[in-house]
């Protein structure tokens, strides 16, 4: 069996290195082709018909008119009269017709007579939401009770984090086409390998049946794993109209509305400390939602969870609004804002600079040397000794001021088959039923392969996109870049020795003493007894060897390709002016181990990423529920707010890589970076202010709501 | 210091009203020309019955007089669209956009439909030279005009400059907004060839991404200023 073990940093050619993503030219030339612009012969365009309502009956639905239109070929509904809908935007009718603007005709020409019930859309303030809020049941450690009557300092705070959207620029969707018991699936999908599966139990087709195909797609965050209703009705549709292809995306109000969103999370919060800022104590009321199945509690204390003495009470408030799915590191930036914050705030009533105070509780986490060399690092970074100062401090309208947020996250490899197949000529292929969500996976798979077979990327065709491809896990929980590399380094490795086996009689010397060097198989240490890669290939005669490999999740740990566990700190610097109340981001630092990094370029381009997300999370983003009407206020781009080129100041990004958490393997990055920034950012506020603005976004009316309850010179 | 919302809100009103086209425009003369498919822009508001201040109120009037009230139709008509340099012909309904008709109907998908309403910057084609937003044209007030995509700036197989600039400096991840400010880039450094990178950030405020790619954004438009033009005005 080869040697599995990634070669020592130093002597790694490929992988490590700074490389420019391979699908990079073809996205900014405009000529990838992603699911929503496939347009295959005889294409239905589709629209769907959403509920207008929160919470309603529906006595009837008459199809008569809309099945009139000039165009309309079909329409299925989702639901039966008698259905009751939970929210708005619930899907009711899909229409298919040869062009989009009969299909949107017939979508305003359905009827429904609906019998509109109570709705809840709030759950800022819990005394209103109810019996919609359902106690999770009451999780203690310690005698919190004790600690806190023996603590020297208390602090108490509220603090909230509204519901946001994930607002895929690629809406949900797909094309699709069911001819006699073929289906062909090109759905926007972070999920290649398992949406065969999903299809076939809601089509009733055998998965065997199904081809999937996804080359690019235009973001998921966590979204886009199943094959969604739409999937499964534009397939019926294709069905019933002889196999033409249907094509369905979410139009941007209802892709804001119902295709997903990130859980709410508000808190009471009590911490207990010694004067010398040992937390001794921490209690929490917290309630979340994340539609109608309500919301589950963040992991809090985050990060710091070893806090002796612990009490957490938590309620799930269930709200007539679509319906959350995972959003990068789910529960985690709600958890660190909900923390980072409360911390903070102890900080200020300690009267310590709160680097001091996490340096000081950094054996209250499950890292501790980790977190303070990442503390003291971001802190170098963001000169914070410099810009530090007691909350409030400052003259003048302009206040600047910094904070920090903290992050840990799991990740290691996902289940991933690969296969690597050398043809005769020399060309080598990688296969994958994995997917590239715009992370660099594609790259990172080519540059595996070029590291275990000695030869430049240029020499390695990968394929993914397709289930095709021996089945690779959805990219979800930063766990693909682990079991891809994993899968495609013994893929390869494995590929390897059946060549040395090929070649080994013609140097002389039994197979295991090559190698594969710069394109050549050599005896080892010895370049002049070598072959070309070429050359080398050309002993296969007529057959390719063709290897699989794959990373079983249960093994990885004593492998040591991937493992779990990466840490994070992040720091913020803004600028406030308080007679505005605009905040404005002047920096930020992102420190940040995953363990092996692959490809720095395309890494640092992910821990970017987040940063700017935490920016729109901190200081713009919101889904903003109507009471009256139960809709979304704003599921559109101009007031459902983002992050522009203007907003997002200085980003420095370090990239913790060293022997150390090298050794460990790979573990992934997206979702470890996305965590820590909106705590940073919200508590750069407070040190601007002096004051807590207690819920994010921090937008103007927010921020002078807080500096009201302060005096300003 | 005034902005109380992510700042491209403010430069997209601006945009609009400077750059997109609207319906109801008043600036006619170029329009009702007939052009080359015989068809004038006029006529054809005339028989499809929409009434705009374009048509004026005499042939609404007239409209009302023979139809009783002015009603929407949604026939198509074929009009000839002049998209990277070449004439193509296109059956079109009087609201399909210039975005529709570009990815529906024509297969030219590098234009994106994001928010489909004049905010994000995906659509971004470049029409007579200036930038717009293909979701908030209407496809028959582009007839008559040089269109040019994303596709039309560089021949397949090749990268155009500030396509080359993106790559290197990795400004894309899921890509999908990545055309949009290849093109609002190439539009930018257009009129500003040697830009600071507060103007980098201004003039390119109107392309919103989700992945968070504006870190490499900003590098690559600088670098793009350098070989695109060769820092012309430098």
């Amino acid at each position: 069996m080869p040697d599995y073990r990634w070669p020592d940093m130093a002597k790694r050619k490929v992988m490590g290195q700074r490389i420019s993503r391979l699908d990079g030219p073809v996205k900014s030339a405009g000529r990838a082709k992603y699911p929503s612009d496939m347009n295959p012969q005889g294409l239905l365009q589709s629209a769907l018909l959403t509920s207008p309502h929160a919470h309603a009956k529906i006595r009837s639905i008459n199809l008569d008119a809309a099945k009139a239109i000039p165009g309309v070929v079909a329409i299925n509904t989702f639901v039966q009269p008698g259905a009751e809908v939970q929210w708005a935007g619930a899907e009711i009718a899909i229409v298919a017709a040869n062009t989009e603007e009969a299909a949107r005709d017939a979508v305003r020409a359905i009827k429904i007579d609906w019998e509109v019930l109570p709705h809840v859309v709030k759950e800022e303030n819990l005394a209103k939401a109810g019996t919609r809020a359902k106690a999770a049941g009451e999780q203690v450690t310690g005698d919190p009770e004790k600690a806190f009557s023996e603590a020297d300092v208390k602090i108490e705070g509220e603090y909230g984090i509204p519901v946001i959207t994930h607002c895929c620029l690629e809406p949900h969707g797909n094309v699709i086409s069911w001819k006699g018991d073929k289906v062909d699936f090109w759905p926007s999908t972070q999920a290649v390998s398992t949406s065969a599966t999903q299809l076939a139990t809601l089509i009733g087709v055998p998965a065997t049946q199904i081809s999937v195909t996804c080359d690019y797609m235009g973001g998921g965050f966590g979204s886009k794993f199943p094959p969604d209703s739409w999937g499964a009705e534009s397939a019926k549709i294709s069905k019933g109209a002889n196999g033409r292809p249907v094509k369905v995306f979410l139009d941007r109000a209802t892709e804001l509305t119902i295709a997903g969103v990130r859980p709410s999370h508000f808190a009471k919060i009590k911490i207990g400390a010694k004067s010398d800022g040992s937390i001794t104590a921490w209690q929490s009321d917290s309630w979340s939602t994340g539609g109608f199945g309500g919301g589950g509690m963040a992991p809090i204390p985050y990060v710091f969870v070893n806090i002796p003495n612990r009490r957490n009470n938590h309620a799930a408030v269930s709200l007539n609004a679509g319906p959350q799915r995972a959003w990068r590191a789910p529960n985690h930036p709600q958890a660190a804002f909900l923390t980072c914050s409360a911390l903070t705030d102890l900080a200020q009533k300690l009267n310590m600079d709160p680097l001091a105070l996490m340096q000081k509780n950094a054996g209250l986490t499950l890292r501790a040397a980790t977190y303070t060399d990442q503390l003291a690092k971001a802190a170098e970074l963001m000169e914070w000794k410099s810009k530090y100062h007691t909350p409030g401090e400052g003259k003048g309208t302009i206040r600047r001021g910094v904070g920090i947020g903290v992050a840990t996250w799991g990740g290691a490899g996902h289940a991933s088959k690969a296969k690597c197949i050398i043809h005769p000529d020399g060309s080598v292929e990688v296969e994958l039923g994995s997917q590239d969500l715009g992370t660099g996976n594609r790259t990172c798979i080519s540059m595996v392969a070029a590291e275990s077979l000695g030869l430049p990327m240029s020499a390695i065709k990968v394929k993914i996109g397709s289930n095709d491809y021996p089945a690779s896990g959805p990219s979800g929980g930063s766990t693909t870049i682990g079991g891809v590399s994993t899968s495609t380094r013994k893929a390869s490795l494995n590929a390897l020795e059946k060549l040395f086996e090929k070649v080994a009689p013609s140097l002389g010397v039994p197979p295991d003493q090559l190698e594969a060097v710069d394109s050549r198989i050599q005896v080892k240490g010895n370049p002049n007894k070598a072959l070309s890669w070429k050359q080398a290939a050309q002993k296969l005669g007529p057959s390719k060897i063709e290897e699989m490999g794959e990373n079983v999740p249960a093994q990885a740990a004593r492998e040591g390709l991937n493992t779990l566990g990466a840490s994070g700190v992040q720091m913020a610097e803004v600028e406030i002016d308080t007679e505005t109340g605009i905040v404005k981001m002047r920096k930020m630092v992102a420190v940040q181990d995953c363990g092996l990094v692959v490809n720095p370029k395309t890494a640092e381009s992910q821990v970017f990423g987040a940063c700017i997300m935490s920016i729109c999370s901190a200081l713009f983003e919101e889904r903003v529920m109507d009471a009256v009407t139960g809709r979304v206020l704003n599921p559109d781009m101009e007031f459902y707010k983002l992050a522009g080129l203007p907003d997002i100041g200085e980003i420095v990004v370090h990239m913790d890589i060293q022997e150390v958490h090298d050794k460990r393997g790979i573990i992934g990055l997206g979702e470890p970076c996305a965590i820590g920034g909106i705590a940073a950012i919200a508590n750069a506020v407070h040190n601007a202010l002096g004051v807590r603005v207690p819920m994010v976004p921090a937008t103007a009316d927010r921020v002078l709501n807080a500096i009201g309850t302060k005096r300003y010179a | 210091m005034d902005q109380h919302y992510p700042t491209h809100h403010r430069y997209q009103v601006k945009k609009i009203r400077k750059e997109g086209v609207p319906v109801s425009s008043n600036n006619d003369s170029e329009k009702d020309k007939r052009n080359q498919s015989g068809f004038s822009r006029r006529s054809w508001l005339r028989g499809a019955g929409i009434g705009t201040s374009v048509v004026g109120a005499g042939v609404l009037e007239q409209e009302a007089e023979a139809q009783g009230a002015p009603k929407v139709m949604s026939g198509e008509v074929e009009i000839a669209l002049d998209i990277n340099g070449r004439s193509r012909s296109v059956k079109v309904e009087p609201r399909t956009t210039l975005l529709d008709a570009l990815r529906n109907r024509l297969d030219l998908t590098g234009a994106k439909r994001v928010c489909d309403r004049g905010t994000c910057g995906a659509c971004t084609v470049s029409v007579n030279g200036k930038i717009v937003y293909g979701c908030t044209m209407l496809a028959v007030d582009a007839v008559g005009k040089k269109i040019q995509t994303i596709e039309g700036i560089a021949p397949e197989g090749q990268l155009h400059p500030v396509s080359a600039a993106f790559v290197n400096n990795d400004a894309q991840q899921c890509g999908y907004c990545t055309p949009g400010f290849v093109m609002a880039a190439k539009g930018f450094l257009d009129r500003t060839p040697n830009p600071t990178q507060e103007q980098v950030e201004k003039g390119l405020a109107g392309n919103i991404c989700r992945c968070g790619t504006y870190v490499g954004v900003r590098k690559a438009v600088l670098e793009a200023a350098k070989n695109y033009r060769g820092g012309s005005n430098a």
